[in-house]
């Protein structure tokens, strides 16, 4: 048994359950825990296993191309990283965008917040709750009454209805070809929904589909397509012109009518379907509060959604910035990403080589250099990993620490950071679904609080949406229809040396990028991004990350089945591309290439 | 395949689609192929037919916009897709199972339908390091690669990853990210390439698979020609500007806000084979250049190697003539002769072209017979 600094007792005695891959996660991710012989997990190992070295790429680049590349760090937080590299440059640079273009980037910012959340819920999560086997012996009747009592606004709820949905997927089961459901741990006593609730969420999985591609069209029409919308360097690309020849131009009233729709059919299905799934779905397993982890000790978030251009004082972002330690609410700590006391990424369990891997090393003095390497207690080979072993290096993530604090970020931190802060909207929110479900505030810090705060923050995206919305449309009517400073476009413009910082909270959590620019071209770039502090494996201190935290003291039915393991480790909605590119900075050029 | 399994058809109208709607549906696919209403019986016959095909659609170094485009299909939509069209058995980012049960279900669909399985790939094997820089299972994701390719129909390569490297594989190229036909050699590989594909091309190019039972005719590069045949510039709504000598010059100048021609601001849709500006973004409510953006070429190989996104193409070459935008737009007239001269070139270069394609796509039952 080790007890490590962060409050947690790990013993390795017990079976060893390997998970690998972990599915229905963006990127690749392994994990192995050890059960005792109550089938309680006393170890917890979250592996990240895929490197791809951005950051080496970027060096020596254009810094006004660096959003297109960092975007594609992941397609499914499509954008944020985007955003997060053209504040970084014009943070460099000291360019202020102009305020349509602070409206037009904060409502694509909210759209992939909604969107991520929405899609993450039911397409990626729900199943570790839902089960569509069972939906089969659902009555229909039912399903719909449930509907009526939970949301008497959806106007799908009619018997008829779910029946054909429920004919559908049993069409599809009697086919013989179970397809994305093949596998699935259908018969394990961890799935509690009684049939008619898992109708309504199986047909909700079909809508949410259905939704979410028309979610996205607020990204097409400013940014052109989606994933991966265009941005820029200084604004935003669209130009806008509701008055004049042209206007097809441009962002016209059709246009905008367009992104207005979207930004009702957001809010209509959050209110009318999301939310009240959650408290449906949440309301069966509220016996089920595992997985806080770090929550109740330890969570940390940057803030977002200026509501002024290029100001990231904390007083005016709508989504909440600080951190919070040793679970103390009664104090939130102030954050700067600039301190090289404050952010340090540790690599003694990465595979990653530094010169002293006692010490951590803040963004800007950042070095990666990969060494794989296993440990001496790994069982199999270096290309047939069965076991690994933790205490060594065992992952392609490295260890992030806040004041040497292993931190949670994502939806849960920002919404414990603004419940401790006093945010009016958050805080109303939180009680509101607490009271609604009966639970005390402590059920908050748990798989399921993980999983309602997101689901709460969608909505209030969806509100700030139509806040920039109509906050667009009241500039426009001042006669301002700007959208792209470009001042400083021209790197003739641009200091000889120059180094920013962007900050966002995507929807994973704290995504921070650090850029240095050194005679008009990227000199050093550096991402700590959301997985890499939730995914983070053991730090020199021997704490231990927010996956390897909230898995631990779970009760497995079936150790051999993965479905607790999966239901909290998606209840952060891992990334794995997000978290494990992160490349040399100072010039450590790797032995088999050469930087150009 | 097992005579157990019900077709496509017999699976719609179980599901209580009536055959009057499963003949409009049929119709919608043929517009939506472009291939006109003669061609909706023939798909008609073939649904009603065949069972759904398998697909396993593996991930290797990719950031997942693929996925996400994929379930952005409008026509099709997605969840017909999956529940009526093929059997997704294997796709790591949506599947119910994990860890020892989804390797099982990938085993299972490559045993029992050896040789009739689809492989689709996002993104794609990082060499270096034993590729131990993508891991599945504990083993290196280039084998899970070649185990699912071995008993493989055909492969489609998912975007610019899969296609042609892309981002991991922009230079120093540190993991040695190495696209899918380097690494599978003896297998019919369609490339979809593009950061990601349009959703619509995603869901044509298998629809057209199912409904064919055939590869769809590939250009030289192995891109499928019905979506990849033409420049994005060829089909552009700007194009009139950009013949007519009207550029934007700066971002949010007056010529931006009239939707001028974004060719000076670095638009590559002049090198760049896409549909963007025929089959256009998520439903067809806009592409990048209709937003003001202009093309950055992610369809193209090696896009992120071939300079900044705003350097405006280099002399711009394929206009064979000395005149370049500059000229161009100070001379209406220069336009004019530049813009011949553009069309001469083009056609010129599609005849060469031609004549290096592979003639027949191959037919996906050949060798079967």
């Amino acid at each position: 048994m080790v007890a490590t600094p962060n409050g947690f007792n790990l013993d390795t005695s017990g079976r060893r359950v390997v998970v690998d891959p972990v599915t229905r996660i963006e990127g690749h991710m392994r994990c192995e825990v050890n059960v005792d012989e109550n089938n309680i997990i006393r170890n917890a190992v979250s592996t990240g296993t895929m490197w791809r070295g951005l950051e080496v790429i970027l060096k020596g680049r254009d810094p006004r191309d660096a959003w297109a590349f960092t975007e594609r760090i992941c397609g499914v937080c499509t954008g944020t990283h985007a955003l997060t590299s053209v504040r970084a440059v014009e943070d460099a640079l000291g360019i202020t965008i102009p305020d349509n273009a602070n409206s037009i980037r904060n409502m694509m910012q909210l759209n992939l917040q909604i969107h991520d959340h929405i899609v993450h819920f039911y397409h990626l999560h729900a199943l570790d709750w839902v089960n569509p086997v069972n939906a089969l012996k659902a009555d229909p009747k039912a399903t719909s009454e449930l509907q009526q009592a939970v949301s008497p606004s959806h106007p799908l709820s009619s018997p008829g209805y779910f029946r054909d949905v429920q004919n559908r997927v049993k069409r599809f089961v009697e086919s013989g070809q179970l397809g994305l459901f093949k596998n699935g741990y259908w018969d394990n006593p961890a799935y509690l929904l009684p049939p008619e609730a898992d109708l309504m969420a199986v047909t909700h999985y079909l809508e949410a589909l259905d939704l979410q591609k028309e979610v996205v069209k607020v990204h097409t029409i400013f940014g052109g397509k989606n994933p991966h919308p265009n941005w820029l360097v200084g604004g935003v690309p669209c130009a806008i012109n509701v008055h004049d020849t042209g206007a097809v131009g441009a962002i016209n009233m059709e246009r905008l009518n367009l992104v207005s729709s979207i930004i009702d059919l957001c809010k209509t299905f959050v209110k009318n379907v999301y939310i009240p799934d959650i408290i449906a779905i949440g309301g069966f397993y509220k016996s089920w509060l595992y997985g806080g982890g770090l929550s109740g000790k330890s969570v940390l978030a940057y803030g977002d959604i200026p509501e002024n251009p290029s100001n990231f004082d904390p007083a005016q972002l709508h989504l909440p910035r600080g951190a919070i330690i040793n679970g103390d609410l009664s104090k939130v700590h102030e954050v700067d990403v600039r301190d090289p006391e404050q952010i340090q990424e540790f690599v003694p369990h990465s595979w990653y080589k530094y010169a002293d891997e006692n010490k951590g090393l803040h963004p800007w003095d950042g070095v990666t250099e990969p060494n794989f390497a296993l440990g001496p207690n790994t069982v199999g080979t270096k290309t047939n990993i069965k076991e690994l072993d933790e205490a060594a290096k065992y992952s392609w993530i490295k260890a992030p620490r806040w004041r040497g604090h292993a931190m949670e970020v994502g939806p849960l931190a920002r919404y414990v950071v603004g419940y401790a802060s006093g945010h009016e909207v958050i805080t109303d929110q939180i009680k509101g679904l607490l009271s609604t479900m009966n639970l005390p505030v402590g059920a908050l810090f748990s798989t399921l609080g993980r999983t309602a705060a997101r689901a709460l923050e969608a909505d209030y995206c969806a509100d700030l949406q139509r806040h920039f919305f109509d906050k667009l449309i009241a500039n426009i009517k001042n006669g301002d229809s700007s959208t792209a400073n470009v001042e400083k476009w021209d790197p003739s413009k641009w200091p000889k040396e120059a180094k920013g910082v962007g900050m966002t909270e995507a929807p994973r959590g704290a995504l921070g990028h650090w850029v240095q620019v050194k005679d008009g071209r990227i000199d050093n770039y550096q991402c700590v991004v959301p997985t890499t502090w939730n995914g983070s494996p053991r730090d020199n201190e021997g704490n231990i990350g927010a996956f390897e935290a909230s898995l631990m003291d779970t009760y497995m039915e079936r150790p051999d089945e993965p479905v607790e393991i999966l239901r909290t480790l998606h209840s952060f909605d891992p990334c794995l591309a997000c978290s494990t590119h992160v490349m040399s900075p100072e010039g450590e050029e790797l032995t088999t290439v050469k930087v150009r | 395949m097992s005579q157990s399994i019900e077709t496509f058809y017999e699976v719609m109208r179980r599901q209580g689609i009536t055959r009057r709607s499963f003949l409009k549906f049929c119709s919608l696919t043929a517009a939506a192929l472009g291939l006109g209403p003669a061609f909706a019986p023939k798909i008609a016959n073939a649904m009603e037919t065949k069972p759904r095909t398998p697909v396993i659609w593996v991930h290797g170094l990719e950031c997942t916009c693929c996925s996400e485009s994929f379930i952005r299909s409008a026509h099709p939509l997605v969840k017909d897709v999956v529940l009526s069209m093929i059997s997704l058995d294997y796709d790591d980012t949506l599947m119910a199972s994990a860890g020892h049960q989804a390797e099982a279900a990938l085993q299972e669909t490559i045993e029992k339908y050896k040789g009739n399985y689809i492989l689709a790939v996002e993104g794609n094997p990082p060499l270096n390091e034993d590729g131990m820089y993508c891991i599945i299972g504990g083993k290196p994701f280039v084998e899970q690669l070649r185990h699912a390719a071995k008993d493989a129909k055909a492969i489609i390569s998912w975007g610019a990853c899969a296609s042609y490297g892309c981002v991991q594989a922009a230079k120093p190229n540190p993991t040695r990210a190495t696209p899918v036909h380097k690494v599978i050699t003896d297998k019919p590989i369609i490339k979809v390439p593009g950061c990601p594909p349009i959703a619509e091309v995603m869901t044509g190019v298998i629809t057209y698979m199912l409904t064919f039972d055939r590869m769809p005719e590939l250009d030289r590069q192995g891109r499928p020609k019905m979506f990849y045949g033409q420049r994005i510039h060829d089909k552009c709504y700007r194009r009139p500007h950009f013949d007519a000598g009207q550029f934007v010059e700066n971002w949010d100048d007056d010529a931006a806000r009239r939707g001028e021609c974004l060719y000076k601001m670095g638009c590559k849709g002049p090198t760049t084979y896409n549909a963007c500006s025929t089959v256009r973004w998520n439903e067809g409510v806009s592409f990048p250049i209709q937003s003001g953006h202009g093309c950055i070429g992610c369809s193209e190989d090696g896009f992120w190697d071939n300079g900044p996104f705003y350097d405006r193409l280099a002399q711009v070459k394929q206009f064979g003539v000395e005149e370049n935008a500059d000229t161009l737009g100070r001379a209406a007239a220069a336009g004019v002769g530049g813009a011949i001269a553009v069309h001469a070139a083009v056609s010129a270069l599609k005849r060469a072209q031609h004549k290096n394609e592979i003639k027949k796509g191959s037919s996906m039952s050949q060798g079967e017979e």
